[in-house]
């Protein structure tokens, strides 16, 4: 039977979707501010943070609703937790789209140091973990949500490498260090934006086996019961 | 939204026993309006006044306003039958007479009188329907309605209701003899419903209160605590008292 409580889930669903699409775009085009040097593409991260600020609001008072009014248990009360955590995570994925462009804009004034030819990788993982584990949350896809986890491996890795080439850089040469703190800052919004897309990813994981995947407890409880 | 029935200042005695004071209460067209409170908090009084079943104890005073479609129900010039055709009721325990399925749904019209053999069989078909019976029962139409499981009962006797094209249906706990996957098929039918009728529900289950209302009245001792949108009450009562009985602090 149909549940009057389906529609509503659904609703809810649609709605983090329309989330996740506006803050897929906000990290897009802070990418696109920094990496292709493009200043038309700052403005219109500032307008949807908004956006994303209201929808955040929203979908926590529905959450709140839907947990008060029908007392959800099993898949529907993982389903509405794992939505109440993307939801922040979204935000934040936002919030870092925000502060990479205010970086920015001082950037694309100035004489790009070395490193910066690793950005456009570090951004095309940060962006593909983002986008795939959103989409493993929707579809409820949970071997493309394994998949997110490992790339944060590879991501962490690049910002390491990053950071410590840009460390040399002030080293050698002191005038340097105004653009490598910039970029150095920048690698490390790119490296939370993976965290927070892994930590989508964990949700979906969550909300469809049940499995909490955080902190390796899976491979701890595994380890255990050996 | 319209409003189909307001209550007001509404006083009611039974003999010396003040078991309604002063409350108000409005019914939205196509809503779900639920009652809850403690046993004896006058709940079901309050939803046996609005068509007047409290008329037949013995002793009642009622004093106050009660609107129904613009019109004082306890005024002069009203015909209790046609309101009670008007403001159907649901109770309790399941009551279907000890007829055929067929002739549950039927009997209202028959008294009324007015509808051929032909219209009869369409509008039992409709009001089954409507009520998800139509599928279970169209081959068992013969059977008795008391041969029925509970929930079944139940929502023949819904059935039974829709035959005679009410405008409100009150609902005195009509799960409470149900068990939990009775219960959510009659709360999926009155979700249905609701886009055609407006319900009123007294019921002992906050829960499904939470579930299927839209507006929540809290009642306590006789007095109107609470009325508000159910999100409100159940997230975020202006009331102490209503926040302790939500959250299972009393009562």
């Amino acid at each position: 039977m149909e549940r009057h409580f389906d529609e509503q889930l659904q609703a809810l669903r649609s709605h983090l979707m329309k989330m996740s699409a506006m803050a897929e775009v906000m990290i897009a085009d802070a990418v696109r501010s920094v990496v292709e040097h493009d200043k038309d593409a700052i403005s219109p991260v500032y307008e949807r943070e908004e956006l994303v600020n209201t929808m955040q609001m929203e979908i926590d008072e529905s959450c709140m609703k839907l947990i008060a009014l029908n007392q959800p248990a099993a898949a529907d009360l993982r389903f509405i937790l794992g939505i109440i955590k993307t939801n922040s995570e979204l935000e934040r994925l936002a919030d870092e789209a925000v502060n990479i462009v205010k970086k920015a804009d001082h950037l694309l004034t100035v004489e790009q140091l070395k490193p910066f030819e690793l950005i456009p990788e570090t951004s095309n993982i940060a962006r593909s973990m983002v986008r795939d584990s959103l989409r493993s949350f929707v579809n409820r896809n949970t071997s493309l949500a394994r998949e997110v986890l490992q790339r944060d491996d590879q991501l962490d890795a690049l910002k390491t490498k990053i950071v410590n080439l840009l460390k040399e850089c002030m080293a050698e040469d002191s005038k340097t260090v105004s653009r490598a703190l910039d970029l150095m800052y920048i690698s490390r919004c790119l490296e939370r934006i993976g965290d927070h897309a892994t930590n989508i990813a964990e949700n979906a994981i969550f909300v469809v086996e049940g499995v909490d995947v955080r902190h390796h407890a899976d491979e701890k409880r595994a380890a255990k019961s050996v | 939204m319209s409003t189909v029935i307001r209550v007001e200042n509404l006083d009611l005695f039974y003999g010396d026993f003040h078991a309604l004071k002063k409350v108000p209460m409005e019914v939205l067209a196509r809503h779900i309006t639920a009652l809850i409170g403690p046993s004896g908090c006058g709940k079901s009084t309050l939803l046996r006044t609005l068509n007047r079943m409290n008329d037949l104890v013995p002793g009642v005073k009622i004093t106050g306003s009660i609107l129904f479609d613009g019109k004082e129900i306890y005024g002069p010039g009203i015909d209790v039958c046609t309101l009670r055709k008007r403001i159907g009721m649901v109770f309790q325990r399941p009551n279907p007479f000890p007829l055929s399925v067929f002739d549950n749904v039927a009997f209202g019209l028959r008294v009324d009188g007015r509808s051929s053999r032909r219209q009869i069989e369409d509008i039992v078909e409709q009001s089954l329907k409507r009520a998800w019976l139509w599928e279970p029962l169209k081959d068992r139409l013969n059977d008795s309605a008391l041969s029925l499981p509970l929930d079944q009962q139940q929502r023949l006797c819904i059935a039974r209701l829709l035959a005679v094209e009410p405008e409100v249906i009150l609902m005195d706990e009509p799960c409470s003899a149900l068990d939990p996957i009775s219960t959510s098929k009659i709360e999926e039918l009155m979700l249905e419903l609701k886009k055609d009728y407006t319900i009123v529900i007294v019921t002992h289950n906050m829960q499904q209160a939470a579930r299927i209302s839209d507006y929540s009245g809290y009642m306590l001792l006789g007095e109107m605590i609470e009325f508000d949108a159910t999100d409100k009450i159940f997230t975020n009562p202006r009331e102490g008292r209503t926040q302790d009985y939500i959250s299972g602090r009393y009562g």
